[in-house]
């Protein structure tokens, strides 16, 4: 009854080519925009901001780029922590050197220069396929870490190597630094997600989506029919990057405030944003936010129920933490490979024929 | 989806079984789990123990007990801010987090918030500073002052010269291990010895190829900034290299049992600075009888009187203190977060009030003023006797060379202020 095409008549191509062709479907976009920009914002407090939207938000974004890499391109990598950094020391040297320039425009930039790092460590990706590249994109987050930890021009030879985060406002309102409201923080990572994701699903259904998808699904083959392989893998690693590297510049400017490199662009990092597309489904926009949810809010909804409902100790709910989500993980890999994404693609399968399935 | 929904309703329900009654609430950011628990389990356990003590002995201070909200950060500033979030509604007093790096991410926040944040001899130096820092305290002692106390120890045992020296500094590659670097650089010009640095990156457990560079060169001296496991890992492979251990000196988060256990009898005579006495302090019987017999022992109750325990104590005490101070000052029992800051300000340790406490010289005496949130600085220098199995104190408190960590507290607060556009000033 849900989720169905009947009666729903296209009378023009672009009608026709629309990102949700189904009535509901779109219907139901429009209100998760409404709710998110209109109601959540008058809600929100310092808790809900700081432990839960604005983390989920930001992952989100960088969720999105290294599916852009992984699930369409097919190209694994474990550098997205470094990026992650690239975008953030990127917007930390623009927001100090030009303090009178948009912190919007900072943000972008320091994507932009992300997408070039990042098309520069994509470069091995022509020659070398699969594990091997893992390895490579390894290379780059341990050395990009590096970097920013040995260099002191990086960090404008601070005592600590931290950066931090000095006050810049948006029409008036500041959103980094510590005066900032939660719903001010919480709306700036929603335009950039919104804007991201738009642009994300929107290149993926087009040419350039599946050029990529032809890279991933069998490289030979799109090179036969013609596939440019040196452009396909190394805009995939442009575009991921560029992605990843607004979400470090919001991580370090937005969220945390202060950073220190080696700590919060760890290697842990990458495997985190590896585990929620994973989850969420790999080639799927909509995974990107499911895993991103995920494991964003599982660990605190364990902590909420382990620690303030059920009164455990805390070090057992942080190990009860890790052995819960490395369970989660292998259940996904087994009984769900293409992770949550297939679960709402399911889903809307079934609610068409509710409540008359046949 | 139904994920969202069914955390939703976990959260909601959780925040709205949290309001509180009248209390004295006292968060406690600790770790007890990942790779610096070691360090972090102790302290928490020492920490809980003396409030709880405080709560069976005397109903808390004035009258009202203390809550203790415990929120395990295991080390990480994302968990750290998240734990702040999360108990900073219900009307915390002081935050502790015990980690340099989580400072930094609160200094603002408390700022703004107007929450007193105390941290003792870790976090940012500069805070020394409280006519910019108004809501942050680092006393009794800061990194700094560890550097210059650990080099006016040296100098001591060199006749006053070290001339041609080499010191070499082991640290963590963090925000906390390059705190003490330009201290050290300064006094590196001011006395002639050569300083060289060698970086550890979290966690530490691979320390192989600093070991070999500090075998080739030969150093003189070697301090140490490590906390967690970086620092057992860091006495075993001196020990490998053969090391004189009595010219291998830890700062004072370097410098508990579990760091040397480990090494066995090769951690023989491995110094360390700490900023407490350690011993059989009068307080532990009361912890003792009223806490850990009654089985409200924090953790399993098996730190009693480590070096570590005695300074999550200590901080305790130091916080129960300013509470006092602070319902002195305004009159009332229950006070508010901007009632203890006053408290914290006006704080003042003399070696009677340590005695009466049942913690005779636990730390030096001091006074907090508004100019100074940094105490006194004192610092002794300790030894590890590996036979008997216990820390001995080599010095009594040892004073650093404020002539150069004043001017550095300046230089760098007054960036700070800069930066965040603060009035330095008093009212």
């Amino acid at each position: 009854m849900l989720y169905r095409e009947a009666g729903d008549f296209k009378t023009s191509y672009a009608a026709d080519s629309q990102t949700f062709p189904i009535a509901f479907d779109r219907y139901r976009y429009w209100a998760v925009l409404a709710v998110a920009f209109l109601v959540v914002p008058f809600f929100v407090n310092d808790y809900w901001a700081n432990a839960i939207l604005v983390p989920f938000l930001i992952y989100a974004i960088a969720a999105i780029g290294l599916n852009i890499l992984t699930g369409y391109c097919g190209q694994v990598s474990l550098g997205t922590g470094g990026f992650m950094a690239v975008g953030a020391f990127a917007c930390y040297k623009l927001m100090t050197a030009f303090p009178d320039v948009s912190i919007v425009i900072h943000l972008i930039l320091s994507g932009v220069i992300t997408a070039a790092v990042g098309a520069a460590f994509g470069l091995p990706s022509l020659r070398i396929k699969g594990f091997y590249l893992a390895v490579a994109t390894l290379a780059a987050q341990f050395f990009l870490v590096w970097l920013f930890n040995r260099v002191p021009w990086f960090y404008n030879y601070s005592a600590s190597g931290q950066i931090n985060a000095p006050e810049r406002t948006v029409f008036g309102v500041p959103v980094t630094g510590p005066n900032t409201e939660a719903w001010a923080q919480y709306l700036i990572c929603l335009v950039f997600v919104t804007v991201c994701a738009i642009i994300a699903r929107n290149l993926t259904r087009g040419t350039q989506g599946r050029t990529w998808m032809s890279i991933r699904d069998m490289d030979i083959a799109a090179e036969i029919i013609g596939v440019n392989p040196l452009k396909a893998k190394l805009t995939a690693f442009a575009v991921s990057s560029f992605f990843v590297g607004i979400a470090g510049a919001l991580f370090f400017a937005v969220y945390l405030g202060a950073v220190e490199v080696g700590e919060v662009f760890g290697i842990q990092k990458s495997f985190l944003v590896l585990f929620m597309i994973i989850i969420g489904g790999l080639g799927s926009i909509f995974g990107s936010f499911a895993g991103a949810a995920f494991l964003v809010i599982l660990p605190v909804a364990l902590k909420l129920v382990g620690v303030d409902l059920l009164g455990w100790p805390t070090d057992l709910v942080a190990h009860l933490q890790l052995v819960i989500i490395g369970a989660l993980i292998m259940f996904f890999l087994i009984k769900e490979p293409h992770g949550l994404a297939q679960w709402w693609r399911v889903a809307k399968e079934k609610l068409r024929l509710w409540p008359f399935p046949y | 989806m139904k994920i969202k929904t069914l955390a939703a309703l976990a959260l909601s329900s959780a925040l709205v079984a949290g309001s509180a009654a009248a209390d004295l609430v006292i968060p406690d950011l600790s770790y007890r789990t990942g790779p610096y628990a070691a360090g972090g389990t102790p302290v928490s356990d020492g920490y809980q123990d003396y409030f709880n003590m405080l709560n069976a002995r005397d109903g808390g201070v004035g009258g009202v007990p203390f809550r203790i909200v415990e929120c395990e950060t295991g080390y990480n500033t994302e968990k750290g801010v998240e734990c702040y979030e999360a108990t900073k509604g219900e009307g915390a007093l002081i935050y502790q987090p015990l980690s340099t790096g989580i400072t930094y991410q609160l200094i603002p926040k408390v700022t703004a918030d107007n929450i007193p944040l105390h941290t003792m001899g870790y976090g940012r130096t500069s805070a020394a500073n409280g006519e910019i820092f108004r809501n942050v305290f680092n006393y009794p002692a800061n990194y700094w002052d560890a550097a210059s106390v650990a080099v006016n120890y040296l100098l001591d045992e060199n006749g006053g010269s070290l001339d041609g020296k080499t010191i070499a500094l082991v640290y963590h590659n963090s925000a906390y291990g390059k705190e003490p670097i330009r201290t050290l650089e300064a006094l590196s010009e001011m006395h002639g010895f050569d300083f060289t640095q060698i970086a550890v990156d979290h966690p530490g457990q691979e320390q192989k190829s600093q070991w070999l560079q500090i075998r080739r060169e030969r150093p003189d001296y070697v301090l140490m900034w490590g906390w967690g496991v970086m620092n057992q890992v860091a006495v075993q492979e001196a020990a490998n290299i053969g090391f004189p251990m009595e010219n291998f000196i830890g700062n004072w988060w370097s410098g508990a049992e579990h760091d040397v256990t480990p090494a066995g009898m090769a951690a023989d005579g491995y110094k360390s600075l700490n900023m407490n006495r350690v011993g059989d302090l009068a307080v532990f019987d009361d912890i003792k009888t009223l806490v850990h017999d009654a089985g409200n022992a924090a953790g399993d109750g098996s730190n009693l009187g480590s070096v570590l325990y005695t300074r999550g104590m200590y901080a305790a005490m130091l916080a129960a203190e300013a509470v006092a101070k602070a319902q002195e000052i305004h009159g009332v029992a229950e006070i508010t977060p901007a009632m203890m800051r006053d408290g914290m300000e006006a704080l003042e340790i003399t070696e009677e009030r340590m005695a009466e406490l049942g913690m005779a010289g636990v730390g030096p005496a001091f006074s907090v003023s508004c100019a100074d949130h940094g105490g006194s600085g004192l610092g002794i220098v300790q030894q590890w006797d590996a036979a008997a199995g216990n820390w001995v104190a080599l010095t009594d408190y040892i004073a650093p060379d404020d002539s150069v960590t004043g001017p550095l507290i300046a230089e760098d607060s007054a960036a700070f202020a800069a930066e965040n556009g603060i009035e330095p000033g008093c009212s």
